[in-house]
């Protein structure tokens, strides 16, 4: 059995989770605070993934990156980067596809601590950085590992905006959910079944750690 | 001597209320700010602190200005650094006790003291949670004065004190208030509490 797509898919969720907490812990400070059309609207557009068919999704992107024009063009030609089929255009079609699972338990959890937390930290003279980092991040720890678990374990499991994206390029693009599929049209049951008990069982594990960091307590992901 | 005088509008139950308070507070007066539920005396604290913007005044201490909305004027909480006792105290549940005092101040020996003053000294390596509520409360008022503050701002500060415990910290508290010459202003509901402790009041109605 060739393990690659396991490595692959594994590698894809790592970056994507890294990406993801960089991006999302910064933005969904932002949207916690306050409400504006603006942010309205950009949060409809991070919770979209989560009711749009992959498909659809990854379409727009093939569109958007495609090397012969627009963006992708562009791209191409300034800074010689191609997303379409290549791992590069994996981790962006996976920051996008789970986003919302990043983004959505942290924005709650921040909401959800007292005012008056910030406040009495601001009233010690410290900024609202250092509030952020002594006192807001702390206390949304069970949150913060939620969102972590839950990014990589549904990174683990995308199938259509990855296809759409990368196609099926061994060692490049093809992950374990793709050989999954690619398996079973060959009728290869035996390596279909193999990679398919590989991701059951670390998503299991995954989804049991959720669990247990909440204190047994189930959390919706956009709770 | 801070000079407060501000109009701020309040959602209330029966509609909307506007609370309207114009009042000099001189340097080393502790007074007491008393009335009816939700006339907005939290919200007053708040403004002078810089958590809430009212929608017209000024608020000024002897040389600075910390607010004038028609000037634009609007210091950040931050650049005040009020000593503020929340009626919720507001405690860090990531801290300890010994952590909190830490967060707002440097000075080990200040800390020490204030430690001892409110008899948490054997509780330093205590996160709230393992605290009782009179605990609470004394870690609350501890943190606000670690900062040394000119302005002390106290929302119900002694609620969760037994009365033994009540008379001995407000001994202290008024000689701590006295060294450091600040300014006090404190909510409460009880009219006994702070006799010998207040010594102007305000009524907001």
């Amino acid at each position: 059995m060739d393990f690659t797509p396991i490595w692959l898919t594994l590698k894809l969720a790592g970056i994507t989770t890294l990406i993801l907490l960089a991006v999302g812990l910064p933005v969904a400070w932002w949207l916690s605070k306050g409400r504006s059309f603006f942010k309205i609207i950009l949060e409809a557009l991070i919770t979209m993934p989560l009711v749009l068919p992959p498909s659809v999704l990854g379409f727009y992107l093939l569109l958007a990156f495609t090397p012969q024009h627009g963006l992708g063009k562009w791209l191409q030609q300034t800074f010689d980067v191609q997303f379409v089929f290549s791992f590069k255009g994996l981790v962006l079609a996976s920051v996008i596809y789970s986003m919302p699972f990043m983004i959505g338990p942290i924005k709650s959890a921040l909401q959800q601590l007292p005012v008056s937390l910030s406040e009495a930290s601001f009233s010690l003279g410290k900024t609202k950085w250092q509030t952020f980092i002594y006192v807001q991040l702390p206390n949304i720890r069970p949150s913060l590992l939620t969102a972590i678990i839950l990014t990589f374990a549904h990174t683990l499991g995308e199938f259509g905006v990855v296809l759409m994206i990368g196609g099926n390029i061994p060692n490049i693009t093809r992950v374990a959910s793709i050989a999954v599929y690619d398996a079973v049209e060959q009728m290869d049951y035996s390596s279909a079944n193999a990679y398919s008990f590989i991701l059951f069982s670390i998503t299991f594990i995954l989804v049991i750690a959720v669990f247990v960091f909440n204190k047994y307590q189930a959390k919706s992901p956009l709770e | 001597m801070i000079s407060v005088d501000i109009e701020k509008k309040l959602k209330a139950y029966q509609g909307q209320q506007i609370l309207k308070v114009a009042r000099q507070f001189p340097v080393g007066s502790i007074t007491k700010i008393y009335g009816p539920s939700g006339v907005g005396k939290t919200t007053f604290l708040k403004i002078i602190a810089g958590f809430i913007k009212p929608e017209k005044g000024v608020i000024k201490t002897a040389d600075i200005t910390w607010t004038d909305t028609g000037k634009g004027i609007f210091l950040p909480p931050q650049n005040r650094m009020t000593g503020f006792v929340f009626q919720d105290y507001a405690l860090f549940p990531n801290m300890t006790v010994q952590q909190h005092m830490q967060y707002a101040t440097d000075d080990a020996t200040w800390i020490t003291r204030l430690l001892n003053i409110g008899k948490l000294e054997t509780m330093t390596q205590h996160k709230p949670q393992y605290l009782s509520g009179g605990q609470q409360q004394r870690l609350a008022i501890l943190r606000a004065l670690a900062i040394k503050p000119k302005l002390l701002l106290m929302d119900e500060p002694f609620s969760a004190l037994d009365p033994e415990m009540k008379t001995a910290l407000i001994y202290e508290l008024k000689s701590i208030f006295k060294e450091l010459g600040a300014t006090v202003l404190i909510v409460s509901h009880n009219p006994q509490e702070l006799e010998g402790l207040a010594n102007q009041e305000l009524l907001i109605a």
